[in-house]
């Protein structure tokens, strides 16, 4: 998933000594969450942010600023954990009573629905409403429907004519017996975290067809939307039909309300949070009020690591960087401690040049793109760039002198990026320009082939916790679709050879987890020989609440629970 | 005083030199021409300042730098070391030779930038302005002379222009033509190129001075002077050129500083909107935009440029009103007595 996005870490020890204060409360050793405190419910959470996220339809919705909202209102068969640390992490029962019964050598996966739920319109959830869910996903083009889904048995048809989608012998469901059989085409060691997620959660039958955009559709969870004005306020209250089925996946709230305002500048959002005006801030805090808040807040700050990058996607079919010496030139030229300064420095940023973020499945320590090293020869770590290296790339690529274009985003943090790359690019033989562009469309524009996009600066946030949400969904051949905003693989790049060993590691992780993540760790290596990114430093999440907040707890899946904050 | 002695007076000096004298004891004048001339010399001495002074290339980044400051080595971008130590700060003025002041967040010299930056935003602003009194003038004499359609067509382009707002219509030029580039007839200008933010400022403001040139032409072809030069069988440009542009040239040369001052301030608006001068490029807009995100903590990064618009912009003003009043009999004549 793409930027305002999904916090992530890996190891709950990690997370937790990362957190630089107030640390997690409400928690349970173990990482579970706490038993509910009715003395401090009650209240209006407020949060804010500079812009809404766009749709409010959970299966279309791809952002981790709504994700974060989505697991207190909707529910898939499956669920992330509440709790803290790796526990959240976990793959959990949420409608269905138990995991799926896998059988089929992993094909086949058996639920069962649990009774009595009802959606915020006070209709129960029933299994029709699951398989109608499932066919939604195509029929809305869901972002995920050929990445996340596309296995389930019917899928291809359904990918070919969204419209007609019917997932007869995909999911099975019966009413009588309230069981659903989901088949796969083929096994799928990452099938239950795709069902986990918010594109994956269940809908009445009678939701839209299409993308819903501010029309609210009832939930399930412990909260349902009241209202939506993309340019004023999303606000949620308390589903009435919410009865508590399981504290792991959709716990009781805290707040009575929570009410999203927009269109407070980044700094704005940071004195509201300051004068007690608001409980937290969405967007990164603006780099001139770090400092501030580190000192005179630092009881507020909460810093957690992220599986997530920040990279340089080379598209690889069009000049310069059609030329895999360009594109290695890149990687040796560009200074990840510099552009960690550019985030707001070590606390919050750490450089890497792996795939694969730090502690995630499949990661391994290793840097081809650092001075004294190789790609086939790498160092354990980055250390430095390695600029003359580059310029003879450079050179021997016969690029020398090319104009480049870098696409980025045109908010401050971006844009900057974009300067220094623009500096790094000029300094080893290119004529290079920074072209800045809406926030809003520069992730779908530099996916587009037709906008002929040379490089650009961009982030992957984990969707869920596998090498595949990495490697396969980032640089896939299946990821690359020309002349489509939906081409997730930015570079353009597809190996049929490392796409087959992909689909090698993905079926190995069904049977063999760490057999596939050693291969997944091979595999990462392997195609950063070819270069079609350049990986930059992996971010932290800073989360600013105000003083009167209380009850904050970090999930590696979601970031901040909303639900669980404590203003009573 | 006798007739004699009185057409003497009149005759042995030409507006032109009594405006000149005029404004030579105007003491504005040599205010405001003071203060540009300082802030062009500064401007020219841009590449001196940077290469033999703050011994820096303001166009690079410089993530990495250190600079020695009494004594003290000292990294140019400063990570916090107080409390939760979060945070990279842009080194402050130092008031000496390297980042008098201070760096910005690409850890440039500030100094280096602003004047390089003033280099763009008076070359912009002069360019676009001179633009817009040429195509002013050209279209102003020619619908105010040949009257008619010619007049009628002239003045519908003119009003098409008139009726978006004057930096709504640069900002929705600058983002079409900055992605695209621009071509008129065998000129090219790539995106990003300088030449995009003179043709666009110049042209926006077209009907500001269009329109007033326009009406003192229509005044000034029913005048007894013109029509006596039509009935003596004159060519249309010797008209136009020889009795016509000599009345309106006064009106012109007022409107240049103010043009000028007007175009410059736009530029920096668009500069600061980052659709007029592109990075690494600097102009005062730009680096007031670069400044935006540094308020908090370092506040000069924003300040000074914003300082040099207002000092610039408040001495031409300055300057056109000691033109004006120069160039109107009636407050010479108010002074003289």
């Amino acid at each position: 998933m793409r930027r305002r996005s999904i916090a992530i870490s890996t190891i709950a020890a990690a997370a937790l000594a990362l957190s630089m204060v107030g640390s997690t409360s409400g928690s349970a050793a173990d990482g579970k969450l706490a038993p509910y405190d009715k003395a401090h419910a009650g209240g209006v959470v407020k949060l804010v942010a500079a812009a809404a996220a766009g749709t409010i339809d959970p299966k279309v919705n791809y952002t981790g600023q709504y994700w974060q909202l989505f697991q207190a209102t909707y529910d898939g068969l499956l669920s992330f954990a509440y709790g803290t640390g790796k526990r959240t992490f976990d793959v959990v029962p949420d409608l269905a009573e138990a995991l799926p019964k896998i059988s089929n050598g992993g094909k086949t996966l058996t639920f069962k629905l649990r009774k009595g739920i009802k959606f915020s319109n006070g209709k129960e959830v029933t299994v029709a409403d699951v398989k109608a869910s499932f066919e939604r996903i195509f029929k809305v083009s869901s972002p995920t429907a050929g990445s996340f889904y596309n296995g389930i048995v019917g899928a291809t048809a359904c990918l070919a004519k969204p419209a007609t989608c019917d997932l007869s012998k995909g999911v099975v469901v019966n009413a009588s017996t309230n069981s659903i059989v989901i088949n796969l085409t083929s096994a799928d060691d990452a099938i239950l975290s795709k069902l986990a997620v918010p594109h994956a959660v269940i809908n009445p039958a009678s939701a839209p067809s299409k993308d819903a955009g501010t029309t609210l559709i009832p939930t399930t969870g412990a909260y349902m939307f009241k209202s939506y004005s993309p340019t004023k306020s999303l606000i949620m209250v308390r589903n009435p039909y919410f009865k508590e089925w399981s504290h792991d996946a959709q716990p009781q709230g805290y707040p009575d309300e929570i009410d999203y305002n927009f269109g407070l500048t980044p700094t704005a959002q940071v004195t509201a949070v300051e004068n007690n005006q608001a409980n937290w801030a969405y967007d990164p805090i603006p780099a001139d009020r770090l400092n501030e808040i580190g000192t005179k807040y630092a009881s507020q700050v909460h810093v957690n690591p992220l599986t997530a990058m920040w990279y340089l996607p080379m598209n690889v079919n069009i000049a310069p960087f059609n030329n895999v010496k360009a594109r290695q030139a890149v990687n040796y030229a560009i200074d990840r401690a510099a552009m960690v300064k550019i985030f707001g420095g070590t606390q919050l940023a750490a450089p890497v040049c792996s795939f694969l973020p730090p502690n995630f499945p499949g990661h391994v320590d290793y840097c081809g793109y650092t001075k004294g090293a190789t790609p086939e020869k790498p160092a354990k770590s980055w250390s430095a760039p390695d600029l003359a290296k580059a310029q003879a790339l450079v050179k021997a690529s016969g690029t020398v002198g090319q104009a480049v274009a870098i696409v980025v985003s045109d908010d401050d943090v971006n844009k900057q990026m974009g300067i220094y790359l623009q500096s790094v690019l000029n300094s080893i033989g290119y004529k290079a320009t920074v072209k800045p562009i809406s926030g809003n469309i520069q992730f779908t524009y530099i996916q587009n082939t037709k906008n002929k996009v040379q490089i650009s600066v961009t982030q992957w946030y984990q969707d869920y916790p596998a090498a595949s949400d990495f490697l396969s969904v980032l640089l896939g051949c299946q990821s690359f679709t020309p002349n489509s905003d939906s081409s997730i693989n930015m570079a353009g790049y597809c190996n049929k050879a490392i796409d087959a060993k992909m689909a090698k590691a993905i079926a190995l992780g069904v049977t063999d987890p760490a057999a596939a993540n050693k291969m997944w760790g091979a595999i990462d290596q392997e195609v950063m020989v070819d270069a079609p990114v350049a990986v930059a430093f992996t971010p932290k999440q800073l989360d600013f609440i105000s003083s009167s907040t209380k009850n904050y707890i970090f999930s590696l899946q979601y970031k901040m629970f909303v639900d669980q904050l404590q203003v009573k | 005083m006798s007739l004699h002695e009185s057409a003497s007076v009149t005759f042995s000096e030409s507006p032109g030199r009594i405006a000149l004298r005029t404004l030579s004891r105007d003491k504005r004048s040599w205010v405001a021409l003071t203060v540009l001339a300082i802030i062009f010399l500064l401007a020219l001495f841009a590449p001196v300042y940077s290469h033999f002074v703050a011994k820096t290339d303001p166009f690079a980044s410089s993530l990495d730098a250190t600079v020695l400051i009494h004594g003290e080595i000292k990294p140019v971008l400063e990570p916090s070391t107080t409390g939760l130590g979060l945070g990279v700060t842009p080194i402050g003025p130092t008031w000496s030779t390297k980042y008098f002041l201070g760096a910005d967040s690409q850890g440039r010299d500030v100094a280096a930038r602003l004047l390089y930056g003033g280099r763009n935003t008076l070359f912009i602003g002069i360019t676009a302005g001179l633009i817009t009194i040429v195509l002013s003038l050209l279209i102003g004499l020619v619908a105010g002379y040949r009257k008619g359609w010619v007049d009628s067509i002239l003045s519908r382009l003119l009003d098409v222009i008139w009726a978006f707002p004057v930096y709504l219509l640069a900002i929705s030029l600058s983002v079409v033509l900055l992605t695209s580039g621009l071509t008129l007839g065998f000129l090219h200008f790539g995106p990003g190129s300088m030449a995009l933010p003179i043709v666009i400022i110049g042209v926006v403001y077209v009907p500001y001075v269009a329109r007033p040139i326009r009406g003192q032409v229509l005044a000034l072809r029913e005048r007894e002077f013109v029509r006596a030069a039509v009935g003596s069988g004159a060519k249309h440009s010797t008209i136009v050129l020889r009795e016509i542009l000599p009345n309106v040239l006064p009106s012109v040369l007022v409107f240049i500083p103010i043009m000028v001052a007007l175009s410059m301030l736009t530029e920096s608006a668009l500069s600061f909107l980052s659709i007029g001068v592109q990075p690494p490029s600097a102009s005062w807009g730009t680096i007031i935009n670069d400044g935006l995100g540094l308020l908090y903590t370092r506040p000069w990064v924003a300040i000074a440029p914003g300082l040099m618009i207002v000092l610039t912009a408040a001495a031409l003003n300055l300057y056109g009103d000691a033109v004006r009043d120069a160039l109107d009999p009636k407050t010479r004549a108010r002074s003289d007595s």
